[in-house]
């Protein structure tokens, strides 16, 4: 029954008998405790290994291969449309209208 | 200059300033993110001619682009670019206003490699007969995460002098701020993804001095005609535009591409735009690519192609950008890629690009006002095509 109350109490529940009561603060932080250690334990690795990444860094993959070229084309679009922004590589950010 | 010539010869306004609080965090952050191998733009120097043609216009001109590694860390770029203007516009056709003939545009840029991030510097000129605009930028980018992941931010300030052809007396200015930022993610070891976003903000005098809009004589009586009166623009503008895009290379050594770009801003116009890629090398020199894109946009508060009366609301304006159409872009390069196996020398690799897109824009409420045999207001809906040509040569030294 100790073991099972100091189960309880890790994990924020306070132990009355049998029966158990809520203690929000020390839940809480058990929470965020757990959260942290888990993390800790099994945080996400990258999942694509360095040896993986051929196709990738293979030129057509490029999302601008030609920054010279790009940036024009973006340039023309943005002369002629009302939008602008977000244009991504090769774009010059242009504030223009 | 013609507005719509303008538009297009305007320079690409950029960059930095003030970093306010919310942005000086994020630097604080990105530079305590650990670090894993980034690496500098590839030496290149790139030749080309652009042309744009379409709706009784011509814009042309070459471009330089050269871009050296001075140390390991270190990297400067230079850009040379002109745009020569002829020809006649729907708005010249109708408003007969005056334009200039070329504009000049000078880049100058600077990326350093420190510890394991990349600063990114850049300045930008542009100069026309009515027309100045300085632009500051910096940007800061970082991988981590494995380098599955880049985070990058830029900041660009831009300062605009308006100048009037047909007025030596009229100057007016206006500033331009931009704030950006990026994630790029390795998602699987065949997708490649890119999230932006951008907000822009404007001060100052946003019109185009030399556009007008019209508005009816006699409100109940179109027939009675139309009067031509320099546009009211609002003296702000905030836009606001995200964009997510994506490569996934094909299992027989090809890409397809793909764009998603949500636009909108204080002028109430709202645009969409999406864009479809396919990259496919032929043999081991060429490569081809296809692209489509489809464009759509609303109009803004202010715009109407004809106006009730003269004083009908606080603003109005009459620019074909800001009403409401929509643009189909089909594309197609076509790449002649030379691996000269001359590493030991100075040369690595060379390649001759041609490509050619045509655009198709439809507008569903800017009128051709050309037709004066017609009742105004019952004018056709005004579209044109436009090819836009880019020839280039590109060396990897």
């Amino acid at each position: 029954m100790r073991s099972y109350c100091v189960l309880l109490r890790c994990l924020g529940l306070r132990c009355s008998g049998l029966r158990c009561a809520p203690n929000r603060p020390l839940l809480l932080v058990s929470l965020l405790s757990g959260l942290l250690l888990t993390a800790g334990c099994s945080s996400i690795q990258p999942w694509v290994k360095p040896y993986e990444r051929n196709n990738l860094a293979d030129p057509i993959m490029s999302f601008s291969p030609d920054p010279v070229e790009a940036g024009y084309l973006h340039h023309v679009f943005q002369s002629r449309e009302g939008a602008r922004g977000a244009e991504g590589g090769g774009g010059g950010g242009c504030g223009c209208n | 200059m013609a507005a719509t010539d303008h538009a297009l010869a305007r320079p690409l306004n950029g960059q930095p300033g003030r970093l306010r609080g919310g942005l000086w965090l994020l630097l604080v952050a990105l530079f305590s993110l650990p670090a894993s191998a980034a690496v500098l733009p590839a030496d290149r120097a790139d030749v080309l001619y652009h042309s744009y043609e379409g709706g009784g216009v011509k814009i042309d001109g070459p471009a330089v682009l050269v871009r050296k590694s001075v140390t390991d860390d270190v990297s400067l770029s230079a850009q040379y670019y002109v745009d020569e203007i002829s020809g006649a516009s729907i708005d010249v056709q109708v408003l007969a206003s005056e334009y200039a003939e070329e504009r000049t545009q000078y880049d100058l840029g600077a990326d350093y490699l420190l510890s394991k991030t990349i600063i990114s510097l850049g300045y930008s000129n542009s100069s026309e007969n009515d027309y100045e605009a300085d632009t500051y930028s910096i940007g800061i980018s970082q991988d981590f995460f494995g380098d599955l992941s880049t985070l990058s931010l830029s900041y660009a300030q831009g300062s605009d002098t308006v100048g009037k052809s047909t007025d030596p007396t009229f100057s007016e200015e206006k500033t331009t701020r931009s704030y950006q930022f990026g994630w790029t993610q390795v998602i699987t070891k065949n997708l490649l993804m890119n999230f932006i976003y951008h907000v822009i903000t404007d001060e100052g005098y946003l019109n185009n001095p030399y556009r007008a809009f019209r508005y009816l004589d006699n409100a109940n009586d179109p027939s009675a005609g139309y009067t031509w009166l320099t546009e009211k623009y609002p003296e702000t503008r905030t836009s606001h535009a995200a964009a997510v895009r994506g490569r996934y290379y094909l299992p027989y050594r090809a890409a397809f591409g793909f764009e998603y770009r949500r636009y909108n801003d204080t002028w109430n116009i709202n645009a969409y735009n999406l864009d479809l890629s396919y990259t496919h090398p032929l043999g081991q020199h060429w490569i081809l690519d296809l692209r489509y894109r489809f464009y759509s946009q609303s109009d803004a508060d202010f715009y109407a192609d004809l106006f009730p009366a003269e004083n009908f609301q606080t603003y109005m304006g009459r620019d074909k950008e800001l009403s409401e159409f929509t643009t189909h872009t089909f594309g197609v390069k076509v790449s002649y890629e030379l691996d000269t196996g001359w590493s030991r020398n100075w040369l690595e690799k060379a390649s001759v690009s041609l490509a050619w897109d045509l655009i198709q824009l439809d507008y569903d409420n800017f009128r051709d006002a050309r037709r004066d045999d017609l009742t105004p207001g019952t004018e056709p809906l005004y579209e044109f095509d436009a090819d836009v040509i880019r020839f280039f040569i590109s060396a990897w030294f």
